[in-house]
């Protein structure tokens, strides 16, 4: 009986916090998106004009486009983290050094990695395109001042941000495959390819799953990289939902329909969280 | 379940974060410049210039009111200090519950605008009265002015020449372009000599527009632009679509740094600081890179001079008209209990801030200078001398637009800077922004 106090005391401040930190934020937010509202002065309440708008905004639905191609290049990305992970694991020489080498980026905070890339894209001055001279090639691109490549441009130091992340997150998976199942396997004639995709690969099953969802959603609502480097530019060609929303909120004093578009962007947030969930379920996870 | 709460969380967050950010009660540093006010009037005053990013514009205004507070020992002047852009942010905070304080910092027109709207800015015109109006540069209060009342008095003037590396002009013979022709003339040289002729940074697309601003005012005359957008004209102007396809040939000739569309000013600035790139145009807040700040090498310094945007021959605009505008200005809260003493404090700071400001912090003042008894670098005294002749002083147009349009309008420079568009359609999706606003 005393058991369920306790429970409830325990788990109240972290209840609190969440109500307070995020599920009123939210409700609040839904709530603004029906207002008329600068940011300043007077809401007016203007019912769900502002969710209509958004459903035939094209800006919106165009960030949306490049947010969700961020999310495929990342989830594509998970395959090279993976394949760089079982190479790792593979105890080849100095695997623990290259772990370190690609846990970098994950301590560099994102503005100083914006910075950085900022002087690597330069056009005259920057390192790829004095590279791609060297090769003899003329007219290099100008990258991030170019709609047609600014967005590409950007998702590779995104893919290379995180690359740490889930390739520690993949190490440590595959760390934890028993010793005794490969020591088996390679008895019984297994070859190194084997070995890695029909007992490591399906080990670490759910945890691939996993990083699935978290890489799709965090970039359905990123933000920080594409802010910094070209502001959604040239002319919108780099806009995300996220910078979208910022933008309505914080340039263009729209908070009622920023808030809207928060909330959109939170609903195809859990829209996708669900529908990976489906479509990744495996009724067995894999037991040898 | 576990693991779709945990992503469901994940991405609630940032939804979360918005409307958090707007509740965020950052507290300043306060100071209190006495220790309690007593029975003395108490005026509160928030300004953005710390002592440390600050220091000569925040010394001034401190020794401003340290002068006042001697002459009315009944008064007490308590300043809150913040940067820029925490200052913003506490502003709007402030007067979404009505607790603006006394005395603060605003900027012009499109900034100022839901203020008014939402009857927060005491009008000023009474302290205008008798001598004080005469005092500012003429067009610097039209800034600050909605249905002709004054509700905030400018403290900056900025406008935009064209800084120029002379070394780079003498090594190749170019002289000052007097008129455009020359001008596109200076541009090919240096072209075809390898050599950057113009550094712009587009990524924050005022830049730009500063160019097509001039190229409008110099074709269709100041009155052109300013009219389509307050709408007694249109922006389909022939003026108008004339000056984004000049602006057009400048791109298409090479005229800008490669990549001008992916930097920021910071970043396009730096190409004419390392005398990469022989011209940049910016406003006159650059000045003291270019005669007093000791973290510029004096040899690039004497490197440096401007030039006023060149004439176009057969336009109706002249070479004495700028494109700049007032940058800060001083509000007084319409909430203000202690209204009447405000405002007397405000015409005092006013006209003391423009005795010391150019001298002290480089900065130029939106009140008239007298240059006969001041050390000044040549450069200010030249610019402060064209301010003094300058027939015309067009506002930034991004900020005479509402939020709304002048974002139209600045993705329209970008994508006309980029080759995106048409002349045609640049000047026709701007007529359509502002006339859907008018509606």
């Amino acid at each position: 009986m005393s058991n369920k106090y306790i429970i409830t005391l325990y788990t109240l401040p972290a209840l609190l916090l969440l109500l307070v930190l995020i599920y009123v934020p939210i409700a609040l937010s839904g709530y603004y998106g029906l207002m008329d509202w600068t940011g300043i002065g007077q809401m007016q309440f203007i019912g769900l004009e502002n969710y209509a708008n958004l459903m035939k905004d094209e800006k919106f639905w165009a960030s949306a486009g490049h947010s969700f191609l961020l999310g495929i290049f990342s989830v594509l990305s998970l395959l090279l983290y993976l394949a760089v992970s079982l190479v790792l694991v593979s105890k080849i020489k100095g695997s623990d050094f290259f772990r370190k080498i690609y846990l970098i980026p994950m301590l560099l905070s994102s503005v100083a990695i914006a910075q950085l890339w900022l002087k690597i894209f330069d056009p005259s001055n920057g390192m790829l395109n004095k590279l791609l001279e060297m090769f003899g090639v003329e007219n290099t691109p100008v990258w991030l001042a170019d709609p047609n490549t600014a967005l590409y441009a950007i998702f590779v130091p995104i893919v290379w941000q995180y690359a740490g992340f889930y390739i520690l997150i993949y190490y440590a998976a595959l760390k934890n495959v028993p010793e005794e199942i490969i020591e088996a396997a390679r008895i019984d004639g297994a070859t190194p390819l084997q070995i890695a995709l029909k007992i490591k690969l399906p080990m670490i099953s759910a945890v691939f799953k996993v990083t699935i969802m978290l890489s799709l959603v965090g970039s359905l609502k990123y933000f920080d990289l594409i802010y910094v480097m070209t502001g959604g530019g040239p002319n919108g060609a780099s806009e995300v939902m996220a910078s979208y929303m910022y933008k309505e909120a914080f340039e263009l004093n729209n908070f009622g329909y920023a808030s809207a578009v928060g909330f959109g962007l939170l609903v195809i947030c859990l829209g996708m969280t669900w529908l990976t969930s489906r479509l990744t379920k495996s009724n067995d996870d894999v037991q040898y | 379940m576990k693991k779709k709460a945990f992503s469901a969380v994940a991405s609630l967050a940032l939804v979360g974060g918005l409307v958090l950010g707007g509740c965020s009660s950052s507290s300043g540093t306060s100071e209190d410049s006495s220790g309690s006010g007593g029975d003395k009037t108490v005026v509160k005053m928030m300004h953005l210039w710390p002592e440390g990013s600050a220091k000569a514009q925040y010394t001034i205004v401190n020794d401003i009111i340290k002068n006042y507070e001697k002459e009315h020992p009944d008064v007490d002047i308590q300043t809150e200090i913040l940067a820029n852009e925490q200052y913003k942010e506490k502003i709007k905070v402030l007067s979404a519950s009505n607790e603006l304080p006394d005395l603060g910092i605003t900027w012009a027109a499109g900034y100022m605008q839901p203020f008014v709207e939402g009857n927060m800015f005491a009008p000023l015109d009474d302290v205008l009265d008798g001598g004080l109006k005469e005092q500012f540069v003429p067009g610097t209060l039209e800034a600050f002015q909605t249905d002709s009342k004054t509700y905030g008095l400018p403290l900056e003037l900025n406008i935009a020449p064209v800084y120029y590396n002379k070394e780079i002009f003498k090594k190749y013979n170019l002289e000052v372009p007097k008129t455009y022709d020359e001008f596109l003339k200076v541009v090919k040289t240096l072209k075809d000599n390898d050599v950057t002729p113009i550094t712009v940074g587009n990524k924050d697309r005022w830049t730009g527009s500063m160019w097509y601003m001039y190229l409008a005012d110099r074709i269709g005359g100041p009155e052109t632009l300013n009219n389509a957008i307050n709408r007694t004209g249109s922006f389909e102007d022939p003026a108008l679509e004339k000056a984004a396809d000049e602006l057009k040939k400048l791109v298409d000739m090479d005229a800008f740094v490669k990549g001008y569309n992916g930097f920021s000013n910071d970043e396009a600035k730096g190409y004419f600081m390392n005398e990469q790139a022989a011209m940049y145009m910016m406003g006159t807040w650059e000045l003291p890179n270019y005669t007093t700040s000791p973290d510029v090498a004096q040899d690039f310094k004497d490197k440096v001079g401007y030039f006023k945007f060149p004439a176009y021959e057969g336009g109706k605009g002249n070479i004495d008209s700028f494109v700049g505008g007032p940058g800060v200005g001083l509000f007084v809260s319409e909430a203000s209990k202690v209204k009447d003493e405000t405002k007397d404090f405000v015409s005092y700071l006013v006209q003391e801030w423009g005795k010391r400001s150019v001298t002290e912090a480089g900065v130029i003042p939106a009140t008239k200078v007298d240059t006969a008894n001041t050390e000044l670098a040549q450069m200010y005294i030249d610019i402060l001398n064209d301010l003094g002749n300058a027939s015309n002083i067009t506002l930034y147009a991004d900020v005479q637009m509402s939020a709304r349009v002048a974002d139209v309008h600045l993705n329209q420079i970008q994508a006309l800077y980029g080759g995106e568009i048409s002349p045609k359609e640049f000047v026709k999706a701007q007529e359509e922004a502002l006339a859907a606003e008018k509606k």
